[in-house]
């Protein structure tokens, strides 16, 4: 088992909290955790694992910082 | 002519003079209005190398073609001068009503030149124009100052300066509506130089429009597509721009301590999130705008007063390590109040308490004004906002914006500006294409002009690596030349988390009756850029101020996400150049002027007028 810190961002947080910390099995992808909690793929945006963008298919490793984020914008 | 009102208003102050010219509707085409406009202007009517604050410099107030238009997001004006403090063209666009107001009084623009002898306010409704004594409401704060002359011209809109403007400090805003502000580059002391107050508007004349259902229709549609978009319907209104702030953080390019960190545990404290949550009253729209960015917060006491925007809560959080809605509500609230730029202000702070945390600003300095220069001092910040806007104590230094302040220890490299101006929020360390922006921005320190932000990390309007460097001198470009273009139709840019360039033509040609495509929209933008930096370069301003901090070129982002990155400047300079028909030295080429239409520009580059 791996424990990655989940950390949610924007109307995410809504019946879901800020962030928690979640053990998972070896080799188990951001995808996997959104459906984990029942997140929609159209609802996140962005994927940061320690702070790296990039696609929903990478697996997570032991103690990553995932952050996930609905589209957001402003300036 | 349609979308323009056909006139510009012109008011010599030295004079006491008014009187009502006609637009060349060439230009209205040529430059569409509003930034465009007023640097035409600016360009033709200013004398190279003007005192900013003397009776020479001109302060242009100027609308789009589309501003008032009924047309999604068309509430913007500008207000269009000499910087003085950046020495270079400054050009600060505000919402609300004021500039739809003062277009439906007739004019297109107002060109405010020379100074009156006391203070004054111009009156402007359909029928007249006048200059008016203003000593009743010189001294006084925003909102003490509007309500005195709302009740003096029922129904009318008010755009004004605070007592910043009036003690000419170079960070000072134009303020229109009690809180919206023309923030950036010091136009609100241009306005005081001139004994200016305020501007007084009243009306309801309608312009004319090519074809009314074909506006309707058009209108329609980009309302539904903006309030379909995830950011233009959701997040924005929901969050307003400080649901950046954790994005910007867990990045690793959200600036701490004047930029020497860019990463903070204590972000979600003063996220967007957390202000909907304990301090939002409601949101609030400016004219015809579905998004309603706006916050209506509630300050400590309980007073209910306009909120922050994600800059300034970085430039008086983060940039100063305070996480402190309550105060940094109420340093928005007196920035307004005032009449102060929140990034300018916070960020000059920001660099004040790096001075002394490194032993530069010694107590005895700031003794008298028993405030302390401490990290996280959220007295402090408070304390020396008050202090700037009266020019009272060492606030009178910090007024003068944070390179002045730096460069009088001998240290302007602590100052976190390029062209004298404060950089924004973002750490151009982690975010290549964002950092060539801010290089070349003509206004110096900026983000609003080519928003690289939203590519490289928000994914608009496709997603780029924000490390790489191949093409983000021609994206930057791109985004520079659209965002002048949108600028000078008046319309918003936050309009963009939704509309794209084909969006814009439509609405365009439905008001004008013209049969523009992309490329006539780009290249109006691409004029106005090419013009702009021409002012500057009259002005002095070469390409040796086409860079950044030492900060971001030499010292790698210390920890977080973004580790080990400096801004490759030098790499994409060249590049920038090269996609804009520059040449080495940043100069634009004859080919590029002509191309432009802007041969007769050519003489300020000691070219042959041909």
């Amino acid at each position: 088992m791996i424990k990655v810190e989940v950390r949610l961002f924007a109307y995410l947080r809504q019946g879901r909290g800020k962030k928690q910390i979640l053990e998972f099995e070896e080799g188990t992808t951001i995808s996997q955790v959104m459906d984990m909690l029942n997140i929609d793929e159209d609802d996140v945006s962005i994927a940061l694992i320690n702070g790296t963008d990039g696609p929903i298919d990478r697996q997570l490793k032991d103690g990553d910082v995932l952050a996930l984020f609905p589209p957001v914008g402003g300036g | 002519m349609y979308g323009h009102m056909g006139k510009i208003l012109r008011v010599n102050l030295t004079e006491g003079t008014v009187k009502a010219e006609a637009l060349d509707p060439e230009v209205g085409k040529k430059y569409f209005g509003s930034r465009g406009l007023g640097v035409k202007i600016m360009m033709d009517e200013v004398p190279a190398n003007a005192d900013p604050l003397g009776e020479e410099n001109k302060l242009i107030i100027a609308t789009g073609v589309l501003t008032g238009a009924p047309v999604p997001t068309s509430g913007r004006y500008m207000v269009i001068t000499k910087s003085p403090l950046t020495g270079g063209i400054a050009t600060a666009n505000s919402g609300g009503f004021w500039g739809p107001k003062f277009k439906s009084t007739g004019y297109d623009a107002v060109i405010l030149e020379g100074k009156a002898q006391k203070p004054v306010y111009l009156y402007v409704d359909e029928e007249k124009a006048e200059i008016r004594d203003a000593s009743h409401v010189w001294g006084k704060k925003v909102s003490e100052a509007t309500e005195i002359l709302k009740k003096e011209h029922e129904g009318a809109n008010v755009l004004l300066i605070g007592p910043a403007g009036e003690k000419l400090s170079l960070i000072a805003s134009v303020m229109n509506d009690l809180d919206r502000a023309a923030g950036r580059g010091g136009a609100g002391a241009v306005m005081g130089s001139k004994n200016l107050k305020a501007i007084v508007v009243k009306g309801s004349k309608k312009f004319a429009l090519f074809d009314e259902e074909k506006v309707k229709e058009v209108s329609a549609e980009k309302i539904r597509i903006l309030r379909n978009d995830p950011v233009g319907g959701q997040g924005l209104p929901t969050y307003g721009t400080a649901v950046l702030v954790n994005i910007i953080n867990e990045t690793g390019v959200f600036p701490v301590r004047n930029f020497q960190y860019s990463y903070t545990e204590n972000a979600d404290k003063i996220s967007g999130e957390t202000l909907a949550e304990k301090h939002l009253v409601k949101n609030s729209a400016c004219y015809r705008c579905p998004i309603a960015c706006g916050r209506v917060v509630k300050l400590a006491d309980g007073s209910v007063v306009g909120g922050p925007e994600y800059e300034t809560i970085w430039a008086y959080g983060a940039d100063c390590d305070v996480y402190d809605l309550d105060a940094i509500n109420e340093v928005n609230f007196l920035c307004n109040e005032y009449g102060i730029d929140t990034i300018s202000a916070g960020a000059t702070i920001a660099a004040a308490m790096e001075l002394y945390e490194k032993g530069y600003i010694k107590d005895e300095e700031i003794e008298a004004d028993g405030l302390s220069l401490k990290w996280g001092d959220p007295k402090a910040i408070v304390g020396w906002t008050k202090k700037i806007g009266l020019r009272e104590g060492f606030g009178d230094k910090l007024a003068e914006g944070s390179y002045r302040l730096a460069e009088s220890y001998g240290v302007p490299e602590l100052s976190m500006t390029v062209k004298k101006q404060e950089l924004p929020a973002y750490d151009a360390r982690g975010i290549q294409g964002h950092g060539i922006t801010y290089a070349t921005s003509n206004r110096g320190g900026c983000h609003v002009k080519g928003y690289m932000i939203s590519p490289e990390i928000l994914g608009y309007p496709e997603k780029l690596d924000r490390l790489t460097l191949e093409g983000k001198a021609a994206y930057a470009k791109l985004f520079h030349d659209l965002t002048a273009a949108i600028d000078s139709l008046g319309l918003c840019i936050f309009s963009t988390f939704g509309l794209n360039l084909p969006d814009y033509v439509d609405m365009y040609n439905a008001v004008c009756g013209e049969n523009f495509d992309g490329d006539d929209i780009l290249e109006v933008g691409e004029r106005v850029w090419n013009l702009e930096k021409l002012f500057n370069l009259r002005e002095g301003i070469d390409s040796s101020q086409d860079t950044l901090p030492k900060r971001l070129l030499e010292e790698p982002i210390k920890e977080g996400p973004s580790k080990g990155h400096v801004h490759q400047l030098d790499k994409l300079l060249p590049e920038y150049y090269e996609v804009r028909g520059w040449d080495e030295k940043g100069i634009p080429t004859e080919e590029t002027l002509d191309r432009l239409g802007l041969g007769e520009y050519k003489k300020y580059l000691g070219l042959a007028d041909k």
